[in-house]
C-alpha cells in the first residue's frame, strides 16, 4: 500500500512535467496548426542557462532560463515558422525537425557532449506522510505543475487574450474579423509554450541534476506522445495525457517484470488510445469546413 | 460620399480569375446589395475589401484611404465589419465570451459591458443563453449571435455574407428586420444574398454579380423590376 501510494505521488510528479512540455505541444498545435518538434530543445536550452548562470543563485538562474527560453521560443517562431506560414505541413515540420537539430547541435559547440552537472538546489530530508516518504523534489514538482496548470487554464478561460486564443484555435479567418492579430497571438503562444518548457527543465533538473545536448529529446516525445494520447489541441488533454503518462511510466519501472519495456509499454498506450479514439481521450472532431 | 469604393478589383485563386474588375461603391447611410448565384464572386468580394483574400489588382477605398494590403485586423479598427457567411461564431465559447470577441478592438471593459446589454436589448435570446456554448445555438441563434457580435465593434459599415442561408422562413424575415433596424440606427449596409427576393427590397442599391464580372446595376426596385433579374435570380 505504501509503495503504491509513493509510486502514485512519483508518477504525478513526473506527469506534471510532462504535463507541462505537452501543453506546449498541444497549444502551437491548437493555434498554428503546426506540430513543434523543437519544443523538446527548449527544455535543453532552458536546462543550460541555468548551468551558466547557477554561479549567482538559484533563483536568478530560473528566472534567466525563463526569459532566455520565451526569447528563444519567439525567435524560431519568427525566423523559422513564420515565413512558412500557409507552405504545406510537411516543409514546416521538416523546418521543426531542422531547428531541434540546430538548438542541439548548438549546444554541443558551447557547452561540448560530456554530461554537466546541475545541481539547483539539495534536499537532505524527505517528507513523511505516515509510513510513506517521499522527496522533496518530487513534492515541490507536484504542487508547482498543478498550480501551473491552474494558472494557466484559468487565464485561458477568463483573460481576453485566452479567449482569443482559443478563437484564433477554431477559426482563424473569425477571429481576425474580430480584430484579432493572429500574429501576436501565434507569438504569445509560443512564448507560454517555451516558459513552461522551461520549468519543466528545471523540475527534472532537481530530480536527476544532469544534462546533456539531447536532454530535451526524450522528455520532448514523452509529452508529445501524451499530448496525443489526450488530443492533441486539447489544453485539458494535454494535462490528463501528461499525468496518465507519468503514472503509466513510474508504475511499469515499480514492476521488475516491466521495467526493462517501460518505453514500449508508454508507446504501445499511445497506439491503443489512437486504434480506439483517434482524436485522443479529449480530442474533438475537427469540424468541416465549407 | 461614397464611404467605400472599390475600382478594378481583380482577384485569382491560382490561375483561376474570381473576379475580373469590379467596380462600385457604397455610400454612407445605404443599403447596399450584391445579388448572384453561386460561384459569382460575391464572397471573394467581401472577403478581398476585409484583407482576408488579397486582389491582384484594383483599390479598395475605405474613408479616402486605400486599404488594399493593410491586415484585417487593422480593418476592423478602421470601422469595417463583417458577418461571414455560414456565421462561424467560435462553437466552444460562450455566447458572452463571443460577444466579448466582437468587442475585442475596444479597450474599455465596462464599455463592453454596456456594448453587450445593447445586443442583449435586441437579440434577447442571446441573453436567455449567454453562458451556453455557441455551439449549442439553433443556426437562427448563431445567426443572431454572428450579427450581435459583429455589433460590437461599433462599426460604420457592416458587410453580411449571405445572413439568410439556412434558416427558417420566419428567421429569414427576422434577419431582414434586424439589417433595417441596423440601417434605421445609422449603419451602413453592404448585403450580399442569394435571396435576391427579400435583398432587393430592402436595399438602396443593387449590383448583379455574374461570373466576376458586374452586369447590372441600379435602384433595389429598379433592379426587382427588370427582366434579366427577374428571369435569372426571382424565378419568375
Amino acid at each position: 500500500m505504501e509503495t503504491f501510494f509513493s509510486t502514485l505521488i512519483n508518477g504525478l510528479s513526473l506527469g506534471g512535467i510532462y504535463a507541462m512540455i505537452a501543453l506546449g505541444y498541444t497549444m502551437v498545435y491548437g493555434i498554428a496548426k503546426m506540430l513543434n518538434f523543437a519544443h523538446g530543445d527548449i527544455i535543453m536550452v532552458g536546462g543550460y542557462t541555468i548551468f551558466l548562470f547557477l554561479f549567482i543563485n538559484p533563483i536568478v538562474a530560473i528566472a534567466a532560463a525563463i526569459v532566455f527560453c520565451v526569447v528563444i521560443g519567439i525567435l524560431i517562431e519568427k525566423l523559422a515558422y513564420k515565413p512558412l506560414r500557409g507552405s504545406s505541413p510537411l516543409a514546416v515540420l521538416i523546418t521543426a525537425i531542422g531547428v531541434s537539430y540546430l538548438l542541439q547541435s548548438f549546444a554541443q559547440i558551447l557547452f561540448g557532449s560530456a554530461t554537466k552537472f546541475v545541481e539547483i538546489a539539495t534536499f537532505e530530508k524527505k517528507l513523511q506522510l505516515g509510513a510513506v516518504s517521499i522527496d522533496i523534489p518530487t513534492i515541490i514538482t507536484l504542487v508547482c505543475s498543478a498550480a501551473v496548470m491552474a494558472a494557466l487554464s484559468i487565464f485561458v478561460k477568463y483573460s481576453k487574450t485566452g479567449r482569443a486564443m482559443i478563437a484564433v484555435s477554431e477559426d482563424k479567418g473569425a477571429a481576425q474579423l474580430m480584430g484579432i492579430n493572429v500574429n501576436t497571438i501565434i507569438m504569445i503562444t509560443f512564448a507560454i509554450g517555451s516558459a513552461l518548457a522551461a520549468l519543466a527543465g528545471v523540475f527534472t533538473l532537481l530530480k536527476s541534476p544532469a544534462i546533456t545536448p539531447t536532454f530535451g529529446a526524450m522528455p520532448g516525445i514523452k509529452a508529445f506522445t501524451a499530448a496525443v494520447i489526450g488530443g492533441i489541441g486539447s489544453i485539458p488533454g494535454a494535462m490528463v495525457g501528461g499525468l496518465l503518462l507519468g503514472i503509466i511510466e513510474t508504475f511499469s519501472n515499480a514492476v521488475p517484470a516491466l521495467s526493462p519495456y517501460t518505453d514500449a509499454v508508454e508507446f504501445s498506450i499511445l497506439i491503443i488510445v489512437l486504434l480506439v479514439k483517434p482524436t485522443g481521450l479529449l480530442g474533438k472532431k475537427r469540424r468541416e469546413k465549407v | 460620399m461614397a464611404l467605400l469604393e472599390i475600382k478594378d478589383l481583380q482577384v485569382y485563386y491560382g490561375v483561376i480569375q474570381a473576379l475580373k474588375g469590379i467596380t462600385f461603391e457604397v455610400n454612407e447611410g445605404e443599403i447596399v446589395t450584391l445579388i448572384g448565384a453561386n460561384g459569382a464572386g460575391k464572397t471573394t468580394t467581401m472577403q478581398s475589401i476585409m484583407g482576408l483574400i488579397h486582389p491582384r489588382s484594383g483599390e479598395i477605398i475605405y474613408n479616402g484611404q486605400n486599404i488594399v494590403g493593410m491586415p484585417t485586423h487593422k480593418i476592423v479598427r478602421l470601422g469595417m465589419t463583417q458577418v461571414p457567411e455560414g456565421r462561424r461564431v467560435f462553437s466552444e465559447l460562450s455566447v458572452y465570451d463571443n460577444l466579448v470577441m466582437g468587442g475585442y478592438v475596444n479597450k474599455n471593459p465596462s464599455e463592453i459591458k454596456k456594448d453587450i446589454e445593447t445586443v442583449y436589448g435586441l437579440f434577447p435570446r442571446l441573453k436567455e443563453r449567454k453562458s451556453q456554448p455557441a455551439g449549442m445555438l439553433s443556426g437562427g441563434e448563431q445567426q443572431m449571435l454572428a450579427m450581435g457580435r459583429a455589433l460590437m465593434s461599433h462599426p460604420k459599415l457592416m458587410m453580411l455574407d449571405e445572413p439568410s442561408m439556412g434558416l427558417a422562413p420566419i428567421l429569414v424575415t427576422q434577419v431582414f428586420e434586424m439589417i433595417k433596424h441596423l440601417h434605421s440606427t445609422g449603419t451602413t449596409i453592404l448585403l450580399v444574398e442569394q435571396n435576391a427576393e427579400k435583398a432587393l427590397a430592402i436595399a438602396d442599391r443593387a449590383y448583379v454579380l455574374e461570373t466576376g464580372n458586374i452586369i447590372l446595376s441600379g435602384t433595389g426596385s429598379e433592379l426587382a423590376n427588370s427582366d434579366l433579374v427577374k428571369k435569372a435570380y426571382l424565378g419568375n
